[in-house]
């Protein structure tokens, strides 16, 4: 039997808005050439040498990929790994630039949940419309109605405009539509990470029924234990091309594995060649160093709960002001736990400056749960945000400390805060009845 | 499983015949499209559906005022109010149409970039969800037909025509103008020119003959020309010329064709750059 996708060297290329800028050129060349544009356009001179190089950037690389009725397949990588630029191909939302995709059983495709909702409709409205959108017929949604309205448990609602639901009740809503499709192919994009732990927990029952009903399901997901739990097979992409093709544990050691080798570690991390960079503008990051308690240089791990500083070294070719720079912490599943952006900061740096800036961040108290962190690093300029930046630039690996004081060590969440417990009198206090009932049981 | 079925999806690049059998296929979502934009479009508004007929009726006692009363603009026959409400109704439709298709993609970016279906169902659902307000207008237009004791002709038998050729001029444009917009955004401060200067070089406010002949090649060139002549000739039996209403309409009829294909080259990168 033929597969029931066949996906066959597929690429595609995206032209990113900003032009690209030679290492070479000063801000002021590009403000006069920005200015003389519209000039240049009229005179026709702007062919030749001085055409400008598109950033051309290929978002997807030659995959190939056969996938046989009922597989449910999960796709993984990296932010930017080009898995969401598949997806879109495969929905057809956007086109791919070379090879070609063969369907053979018609696809329905959830990039995000509620696609279409309009606040002033009503629930059942909703339904109808956002049915339609994902390409139900009226006849098919009239059928399935009261089964959407039982799975998102908003049948008191159902004549209120959405506006005033909840967010989960609209969550619930919009999935529950789009879980009541019927395609033969579904294809499901991370929308799981909306919506509270026990209506994701539903949702991801749903999927399974709906795998386990013999229907195929592409599932993009950076949560690797739904991956794990939902997918017979997965494959790793990594820059626009399939690295790893196969079991879902298997390939989720790889991509686990993958992570840890291109991040910078150690007290200083230069950053010409680490983790994958997009300077839109220009390379302006150079360098960062880290530290914790008592100005020490950061070599191996950080203890939950100490200091945490980072100093972000970078470049500024002409004098400015208004400047931001920003840290993301990423946990190993790619999620990001913690922003720290100096946009945040209430005693900005005001004035211009020029040339080699070092920018510090202080986290007086780092208390993300032991474990591994990527860090995203990036600059923001007045005009330009993401003027550069840089995913995975380094990792810091969280220690176990005595964090509470009490030598024993946390075990579950994604972080430490310090807390107290401790009796209050109630307010029908029977002190000894209650020690004798305690006794007595 | 149908095993018959299959689809591919390969590069596309360049112009794009129109796919009619998907449009077809997907018929029922332009339905809700236009169902939903004229459900939304007076929520939570005081007056609600009235508006579809306030703003031909005030923007026609304000023309009357200034064009007829102080400025001495004449009808060609019918009193001067009745004239300009056959006029404003059309133009009404047209420029609100216009204006609402020419951003309607911006307002849907959600849906452009995360779902699949015919893409020019945004701008004309929007153009579409308008007629209904002009049916509205018309509605009021027969009133003020019986306030004014103004007999109806066999003429009114066009009207459909018309109201087709409306429909195509002002979708047409905004099928061009929604491609264009998403690239550059320019477009959002064009259209209110092209509204406003539209009204002047129509026959909305004054009867063609006020117009020299030697610029009456502006009529013929001006899709809504035929149409607003055309819903006077139709309400009120006031004299066309059916050469100018022909080249007219056959300018609107071009311009939606224009429109299609432009729409349909340009709608590969919606997604990409929106």
């Amino acid at each position: 039997m033929k597969p029931i996708v066949e996906i066959r060297n597929i690429s595609k290329q995206y032209r990113l808005g900003g032009k690209r800028i030679r290492k070479t050129e000063t801000f002021r060349e590009l403000l006069q050439r920005a200015a003389t544009a519209p000039f240049r356009a009229m005179t026709g001179k702007n062919g030749g040498p001085t055409k400008e190089q598109l950033y051309e950037f290929w978002a997807l690389d030659g995959v190939s990929l056969n996938i046989n009725q009922g597989d449910v397949l999960g796709i993984i990588g990296r932010n930017g790994a080009g898995k969401s630029t598949l997806l879109k191909i495969l929905s057809r939302i956007t086109s791919p630039t070379q090879g070609e995709i063969v369907l053979r059983g018609r696809l329905a495709s959830l990039l995000e949940v509620g696609t279409g909702f309009h606040p002033e409709l009503t629930g059942r409205e909703n339904i109808y419309l956002n049915g339609a959108i994902l390409g139900m017929r009226k006849a098919e949604i009239d059928r399935r109605f009261d089964e959407i309205v039982a799975f998102a448990e908003v049948d008191k609602f159902l004549d209120t405009p959405v506006k005033f639901y909840s967010s989960g009740m609209y969550v619930r809503l919009a999935f529950a539509v789009a879980a009541h499709l019927n395609p033969e192919i579904l294809v499901v994009d991370e929308v799981l990470a909306v919506g509270d732990l026990s209506f994701q927990k539903k949702c991801l029952g749903k999927m399974g029924e709906v795998s386990r009903g013999g229907r195929t399901v592409l599932f993009v997901s950076h949560n690797m234990a739904a991956v794990e739990n939902l997918c017979t097979r997965a494959v790793v992409l990594n820059h626009g091309r399939l690295r790893f093709d196969g079991g879902s544990k298997e390939a989720i050691q790889f991509y686990l594995n993958s992570l840890s080798d291109r991040s910078g570690s150690g007290h200083v991390v230069e950053l010409q060649d680490v983790g994958v960079r997009h300077s839109p503008v220009a390379p302006l990051l150079k360098r960062l160093e880290f530290f914790t308690d008592n100005e020490e240089p950061l070599a191996e791990g950080l203890l939950v709960g100490s200091r945490l500083k980072v100093k972000v070294h970078f470049d500024l070719p002409q004098p400015m002001s208004g400047f931001h720079a920003g840290l993301g912490f990423n946990n190993s599943y790619g999620q990001r736990i913690f922003t720290a952006h100096s946009f945040f900061e209430p005693n900005p740096p005001d004035g211009e400056y020029v040339g080699s800036q070092v920018f510090c961040c202080e986290i007086p108290s780092f208390t993300l749960m032991p474990g591994e962190y990527t860090i995203k690093v990036w600059i923001d300029l007045r005009n330009a945000a993401d003027a550069d930046a840089i995913e995975e630039a380094a990792k810091i690996t969280v220690l176990e400390s005595d964090f509470y004081g009490t030598g024993r060590v946390p075990w579950a969440g994604v972080l430490v805060l310090k807390h107290r417990w401790y009796l209050e009198p109630a307010a029908d206090a029977q002190p000894t009845l209650s020690r004798q009932t305690s006794t007595l049981i | 499983m149908s095993a018959a079925f299959e689809l591919r999806i390969r590069p596309r690049r360049g112009w794009q015949a129109v796919d009619f059998r998907e449009i077809i296929l997907y018929r029922e979502l332009l339905g809700f499209l236009v169902w939903r934009d004229v459900k939304i479009r007076y929520r939570q508004t005081l007056l609600g559906g009235m508006w579809a007929i306030l703003q031909p009726l005030i923007a026609m006692l304000i023309f009357s005022f200034i064009f007829n009363r102080m400025a001495h603009v004449q009808s060609d026959g019918p009193p001067y109010k009745l004239f300009a409400y056959a006029g404003v109704a059309p133009w009404t439709f047209f420029s609100t149409a216009v204006t609402l298709s020419s951003n309607s993609l911006l307002t849907n970016q959600q849906m452009v970039s995360k779902v699949y279906f015919p893409r020019i169902f945004i701008p004309i659902g929007a153009v579409g969800a308008l007629l209904v307000d002009l049916l509205f207008s018309l509605g009021l237009c027969g009133v003020l037909l019986l306030i004014y004791r103004w007999p109806l002709t066999a003429a009114i038998a066009w009207l459909p025509v018309f109201i087709l050729a409306a429909f195509l001029a002002a979708a047409g444009t905004g099928l061009i103008l929604s491609a264009l917009n998403v690239s550059f955004r320019d477009i959002k401060y064009v259209v209110p020119f092209i509204v406003q200067m539209g009204l002047f070089i129509t026959p909305v406010i004054y009867p063609p003959t006020y117009l020299p002949q030697r610029f009456q090649f502006l009529l013929q060139l001006n899709p809504m020309a035929g149409v607003v002549i055309g819903f006077r000739h139709a309400l009120l039996g006031t004299p066309a010329s059916w050469a100018l209403i022909g080249d007219s309409l056959g300018v609107s009829v071009l311009l939606f064709i224009f429109g299609l294909l432009i729409f349909r080259r340009m709608e590969n990168r919606f997604a990409d750059i929106i």
